[in-house]
Formats: structure tokens, C-alpha cells, sequence
């Protein structure tokens, strides 16, 4: 991406959008932006994964018995889920760079559909393990499954936390994408239908990549 | 000099009320962020004024313990979250960045209006929490007890600093953002003025700590609400990790309080002696590297906590590396008033404090960053001295310069020259006279936060109290003149102290959109002629 510094790019300036000496500049600052939000975000999830290797190595044991309290099978479903999402959300991107409006709005509808199978599953999942006595919380009867109830607290609260966490990442994820594919049915996005697009992918993608670590760590630690 | 043009500037461009609380305009978000960051300042120097009638005598007699230790937690965590983290950046910067950059705004002026937004809830939270009663645990907030045995506001505090450091994050993402896309034609980064330098470098602090102190405080708060044993002992936690998570932004967050104020120093000190910046290249790089040394060091706050020997090793010798960039600016600025055409004017009088202060607040920082050293001076009045020798003889000494020197660009008007100088010196006498015998005191071993004392500190402490009585009036007197001014000041003109800059070559105060045409810039910063030696 060019930086702005010659007089010719001044005369194109003509064509100014916004705050913005062209349409490529602001294209250049969406995508900076994201990224640069991104990164505030590995470091927002990064501090989380350092408790859990602390504990870890703290308590490597209890943690990979008290991981087999989790399903693989409904841990494995929901990252094949979210692998897809990426998939549609992708499909998207490319309908969205061929100013393919409607089937770009159906990709979109279907990754939102996807990510929204992911929360129902989860949220099966968080009631299955307080039925069982898994919430390591206070007076809710908390049932240790093991012989090292303060590790197994802690690798809990860590699950439910960072589960928690992302899964209020990809909630928000799903509303960015149907509001997206909303505009775009309404046709109330700008001539360039993609740049939403684009920078709502990086996101997405960023949320599925954190399932991506979160998936072994907790499902897989004792396998 | 352009002609002014008083009817079309930002101040004037809509009076309605919606037309500021809507605004996208960064001049106007940078106001809005001054009378917020204001308000925040003068509350939490009220706590201050609290703390030192206490401390006038040994026993304690003006508020209870408790009370005490509400006070001294109110008052550093409205301090530093609510008016040294938001304060040149978001006043300053927000106003300035764009101008300096030529731009006609920041990359995303809704989300820099959203920003403004943001820190406001997070601040009516911790008000909120004030009125509750406030809390206890100081403003680190280090568990067990603030998860488990503080019965104060800890949650509703904790609250409003998360939500407000979204509205960091939001600023740092912005500034970044905005400096790599908006330059004028012809502003290569080596032309940039430094204080866009420590911008960059304070914005990429903002982005990069601030998530882990949200992630924390949520960690403290589930803990707290639900019982949770994330960092208590007694249920397998470690509380150590809470410190080093806290310290990862903590530590960095000082540097996001000083090194905007080092970039003011640099376009003020230019200034006034009328000189290129010494060492530019130096001072923009020393700027990155003190923000990515700030990552490195946060475990020099932990040696007497029981952190490991080799650790603890290790961040002592990284503290002391910081030491190199941050002498690296004193010697390019002392070496830039070399030769120099010098006036003293107020702007320059608080730059030439900022230097004096902050290196004794530097120096000092040697002393505590020393293994052996610290073990003695740990937790007393001297690690309190240290740091508001950077705090406040660093960070806020530079925001009231730059607040001073950019006044009449801000608000198109003079204010009163010699009611500006008489305050920036009481300002330094003062705040020398309180913090100066803190070091002295804690070196002897008065601990802080505490509420009574041996009486043999009596003479030290009231000391203190005298000083923060000057400086009081050194803050209260800029609120009267200042104020003033802005509606019957004298106008300035575009560009009173004859300054090299882009912000001064545009009307003050400057029209809506910056700029009437695009500027190209075609020369490096601080092109002041030079005077023959």
C-alpha cells in the first residue's frame, strides 16, 4: 500500500472520502484498524492462556483427569462447525469481491446460522456439566469429579471462563455478520460491499482461531 | 499568516448541545475529553487534600483507618485511570495528532467519539462506586483481599476501569491507525514532530496492555461475585499471577503516562530555544524503546513478593536498561538549549521543570530497581516519592505545559503571560517541597499507606502537607486564568509563539476542517532557523 507522500497522490485526493484522501486509503485504515484490534485481542485472551499454562504446570495432573468430565464428541462437532463457518464466511469475502450481493448475503446468513449451531451446542454443554455438578461456583453444589478438588475448581473456572469468553465473542461475531447480511439484502451497503465484508471475516476468523487453542486445551488435555 | 476567520472555526460551527455531544470533530472530542479529565483531576485531588490533613499529625484523628484507606484507593485509581492515562493523548492528541499530521481528521472519528462515550460510563461506575462508600484495597487491587475479605465497592470499581479501558484501547487503535494512513504529502515519518512519535509509541502501549488489566479485573470480579479461586490460595490460586498479570499493564502503563509528556517537552523545548531538536533520530527511537522495555520489566514491583531469585535477577538488569533511552532525551534536550536563543516563556518554564523532575524521578527509579536496595525501601514513602516524581513532576508537568503552550491554538486566545510563568514556578517549588522529604522519610522507613505514623516523621509529613498546599494553587490558578481567557482573552493569530509545525499554520482556533487545502510538507520537523553560533 502506497503511503501518501508524493503530489500526484495529492491530485487524486480529488476523489476524497471522508477524512480519507481516497477510496484505497480508507481501505488501507479499515484493515490496519482490524488488525491492530486483533492484536489487542491475543493479548486479551493471551493473559487467560497464561493463567491456564500457570495452573497447568502447576497441576498437570488433576487438569488432564478432570478434562475427561468434557465430551470430545460434542468438543469435536463444534470445532468442525466453526471450521465450516470459516469456510462460508470465506465464501462470502469472494461473493462479496465479485459484488455478488445476494449470494454473499446467503454465505453470510449461513456462517451466522453456523455459529449460532456452535452457542447451542455449548450452552447444551454448560447445562449438562451443572447438572453433573461441575460449576465451580460458591453454593451451587459443586461435585468434584476427582481427588484434587482445588485443581479440578480452578481447570473448571478456567473452562467456563474461557469458553464463556469466546462464546460472547462469536455472539457478537453473529450479530456483525446477519447485520452485515442485512444492509447487504437492503442494499444499504456502499459501492464497495466488500470492505465490511472483508474486515468482519478477519474477525470471525480471529474467534474460530481461539477455539482452535481453546479445543485441545481443555477436551484433549487428558486423551 | 492567515487571516482569521472567526465566524467558521470549530468552536463556532453549531452551538447546539447536540452539535457537541454529537460531534465527530476531533477538536471538539478533545474539549469534551478536557472538561471530563478535569472534573476527574480536581475529585481525586480532593482525596489528596484529605490524605495530607491526615497525615499533619502523627496520630489519626481527621479520619478513621478506614476512611484512610478509601482515600488513598480513590485517589489513585481516579488519578491514574481517570485523568493521567486519558490525559495528553486524548486531550492533546486527540486535538493536535490530525493538525500536526495535516489531516482533517483522526482514521475513525465516530469511534473516537464512541471513545469519549465509553470513558465517561466507565467513570459514572466508578463515581457510582464512590458514592457507595468506595473502596479499600488501593489501587492495585491485589487479591486475596480485594477478592475475599474487602468489604468496600471492589466490583463497581472494577467496572468502571474495565469499561474505561476499552476507551484506551479504542484511542490507541485509532492514533495507530491514523498516523501510518492520514500524512500529509510530504510528512515521511522522519519529518513527524516527536510528540506524534510518543503517540505512536504510547498508543501501541494502549492497544497492547490495557486487555490484560480488563481481562484481570473481570478475573477479580467473577472471583469476588462467584467465589471463584482464580487467585486464592486457600482454594489452590496463586496470587502471585495476579501481580504479574497486573504489572504486565501496570508497569507499561507508567510509560503510557510520561511519554506523551516527553513528546510535549520536545516540541516545547524546540520552541523556545529556537533549535532543531538534537538527536532527533534518537529521541524517536528512544520513545519505542522505552515503550518496549515498559513490556520487560513489570516483575522489578514483585522482588520482595516471593518471586524467584533468577527472575527477579533478570528484571532488575531490564529496569536498568531503561535507563538509556530515557537518558538518551535528557542529554538531546539538554544538548538542544546548547546554543539556543532561549525565552521563558510559561510553556518553557514547565518543559524545563518536566526535565529536572523527571530525572530525579528516573534516577530514583535506579535506587528501586537496585535487588538489594529495594529490599529496604520497598513499600515506604521513598517508592511513593519515586513515583510521583514521574507521575506528577513528569506526566502532569508536562500536560500543563503543553496544555499552556497549545492554549492558544485551542482556544484562539492569549492568556495572562505573567500569571502563567508565577504558576508554573509555584507549581515546582511545591511539588518539590511535598515529595522531596518523602524520599527522605521513607528512606528512614516510614511505610505508606499508612494512616498514623512514628512522631519522628512529623517534620517530613508536614512538610509534605505545606507543599501540596502551594501546588494545590499551582492546579487551581490555570482553572481561573485560563477560564478567563477563553472567553476575553486576547486573540492570538494563528501562530503567537512563532512555532514550526503544521498545527500553527492554519487559524487559531482552527476551522472545522483543519486546513483550507491539503498541506505538503517539505522540510523536516522543528525548522527553526539557526542562529550563527
Amino acid at each position: 500500500m502506497p503511503i501518501l507522500n508524493t503530489l500526484d497522490d495529492q491530485v487524486a485526493a480529488s476523489g476524497a472520502v471522508g477524512q480519507f484522501p481516497d477510496r484505497m486509503e480508507e481501505r488501507h485504515a479499515s484493515f490496519m484498524g482490524m488488525w491492530a484490534f486483533l492484536a489487542t485481542e491475543m493479548l486479551f485472551f493471551g493473559a487467560l492462556f497464561t493463567a491456564y499454562a500457570v495452573y497447568r504446570i502447576h497441576y498437570g495432573e488433576a487438569f488432564t483427569q478432570t478434562s475427561k468430565v468434557l465430551s470430545v464428541f460434542w468438543g469435536a462437532a463444534n470445532t468442525a462447525i466453526l471450521l465450516v463457518s470459516s469456510l462460508t464466511v470465506a465464501h462470502a469475502v469472494r461473493a462479496s469481491r465479485l459484488k455478488r450481493k445476494a449470494e454473499c448475503g446467503l454465505w453470510l446468513g449461513t456462517s451466522a446460522l453456523l455459529g449460532l449451531l456452535f452457542l447451542g451446542i455449548k450452552i447444551m454443554e454448560w447445562a449438562t456439566d451443572a447438572r453433573e455438578g461441575h460449576l465451580p461456583w460458591g453454593s451451587l453444589g459443586f461435585n468434584p469429579p476427582g481427588l484434587h478438588p482445588e485443581a479440578e475448581r480452578i481447570f473448571l473456572n478456567l473452562y467456563f471462563i474461557m469458553t464463556g469468553i469466546h462464546g460472547l465473542h462469536l455472539f457478537i461475531g453473529i450479530g456483525l455478520l446477519v447485520s452485515l447480511a442485512v444492509r447487504m439484502r437492503r442494499n444499504r451497503l456502499s459501492d464497495a460491499p466488500e470492505l465490511p465484508v472483508e474486515i468482519a471475516g478477519l474477525y470471525w476468523h480471529f474467534v474460530d482461531i481461539v477455539w482452535i487453542f481453546l479445543y485441545p486445551l481443555f477436551y484433549l488435555a487428558g486423551r | 499568516m492567515i487571516a482569521e476567520n472567526p465566524t467558521k472555526d470549530y468552536l463556532h460551527a453549531g452551538h447546539s448541545v447536540s452539535s457537541w455531544l454529537g460531534t465527530t470533530d476531533h477538536k471538539r472530542i478533545a474539549l469534551l475529553y478536557l472538561f471530563s479529565i478535569t472534573g476527574f483531576f480536581f475529585l481525586a485531588a480532593a482525596a489528596a487534600l484529605a490524605i495530607r490533613i491526615e497525615l499533619l499529625t502523627p496520630e489519626g484523628d481527621f479520619v478513621s483507618a478506614e476512611t484512610y484507606n478509601r482515600l488513598f484507593t480513590i485517589h489513585g485509581v481516579i488519578m491514574i485511570w481517570f485523568f493521567l492515562i486519558p490525559s495528553i493523548p486524548t486531550v492533546l492528541g486527540n486535538f493536535l495528532l490530525p493538525l500536526m499530521l495535516g489531516a482533517k481528521d483522526l482514521a475513525f472519528p465516530r469511534l473516537n467519539l464512541a471513545s469519549w462515550y465509553i470513558f465517561l460510563i466507565g467513570g459514572l461506575f466508578t463515581l457510582a462506586a464512590l458514592i457507595a462508600g468506595g473502596v479499600d484495597t488501593g489501587w492495585t487491587f491485589y487479591p486475596p483481599y480485594s477478592t475475599h475479605f474487602a468489604e468496600s465497592a471492589v466490583v463497581l470499581t472494577a467496572t468502571g476501569i474495565f469499561i474505561a479501558g476499552f476507551s484506551s484501547i479504542i484511542t490507541g487503535l485509532n492514533f495507530i491507525v491514523t498516523i501510518h494512513t492520514l500524512r500529509a504529502p510530504g510528512l515521511t515519518w522522519f519529518r513527524l514532530p516527536l510528540f506524534v512519535w510518543t503517540l505512536y509509541a504510547t498508543s501501541l502501549i494502549l492497544a497492547l496492555a490495557t486487555p490484560v488489566l480488563a481481562i484481570l479485573l473481570l478475573l477479580v470480579a467473577v472471583e469476588r461475585i462467584g467465589g471463584m479461586g482464580i487467585f486464592n490460595p486457600l482454594q489452590g490460586g496463586d496470587p502471585l499471577l495476579f501481580q504479574h498479570l497486573f504489572w504486565f499493564y501496570s508497569h507499561p502503563a507508567v510509560y503510557i503516562m510520561i511519554l506523551p509528556s516527553m513528546g510535549v517537552v520536545s516540541e516545547t523545548i524546540t520552541c523556545f530555544a529556537r533549535k532543531r531538536l538534537f538527536g532527533y533520530k534518537s529521541t524517536a527511537f528512544a520513545s519505542l524503546a522505552i515503550a518496549g522495555y515498559g513490556f520487560l520489566v513489570w516483575g522489578h514491583h514483585m522482588f520482595t513478593a516471593g518471586q524467584s531469585a533468577y527472575s527477579s535477577l533478570i528484571f532488575s538488569a531490564l529496569s536498568f536498561l531503561v535507563a538509556i533511552p530515557s537518558a538518551i532525551k535528557v542529554f538531546n534536550w539538554t544538548a538542544t538549549l546548547y546554543k539556543g536563543s532561549i525565552s521563558l516563556d510559561t510553556p518553557m518554564l514547565y518543559a524545563l521543570g518536566f526535565i529536572g523532575l523527571f530525572t530525579i524521578g528516573g534516577l530514583t527509579g535506579l535506587f528501586l530497581a537496585a535487588l538489594g536496595l529495594d529490599v529496604h525501601i520497598h513499600d515506604t514513602y521513598f517508592v511513593v516519592a519515586h513515583f510521583h516524581y514521574i507521575m506528577v513532576g513528569g506526566a502532569v508537568m508536562g500536560y500543563m505545559g503543553g496544555i499552556h503552550f497549545w492554549w492558544p491554538k485551542i482556544s484562539g486566545r492569549r492568556y495572562n503571560e505573567s500569571m502563567g510563568r508565577f504558576t508554573a514556578i509555584i507549581t515546582f517549588v511545591g511539588f518539590n517541597l511535598t515529595f522531596f522529604p518523602q524520599f527522605l522519610a521513607g528512606y528512614l522507613g516510614m511505610p505508606r499507606r499508612y494512616w498514623q505514623y512514628d512522631p519522628s516523621f512529623q517534620a517530613y509529613q508536614f512538610m509534605s502537607t505545606l507543599g501540596a498546599t502551594v501546588l494545590g494553587l499551582g492546579y487551581l490558578f490555570p482553572l481561573v486564568y485560563l477560564g478567563w481567557s477563553f472567553f476575553r482573552g486576547p486573540r492570538a493569530g494563528a501562530n503567537p509563539w512563532e512555532a514550526a509545525g503544521l498545527e500553527w499554520q492554519t487559524p487559531s482556533p482552527p476551522p472545522k476542517h483543519n486546513f483550507s487545502g491539503t498541506p505538503v510538507v517539505n522540510e523536516e520537523a522543528y525548522a527553526y532557523p539557526e542562529y550563527p553560533g
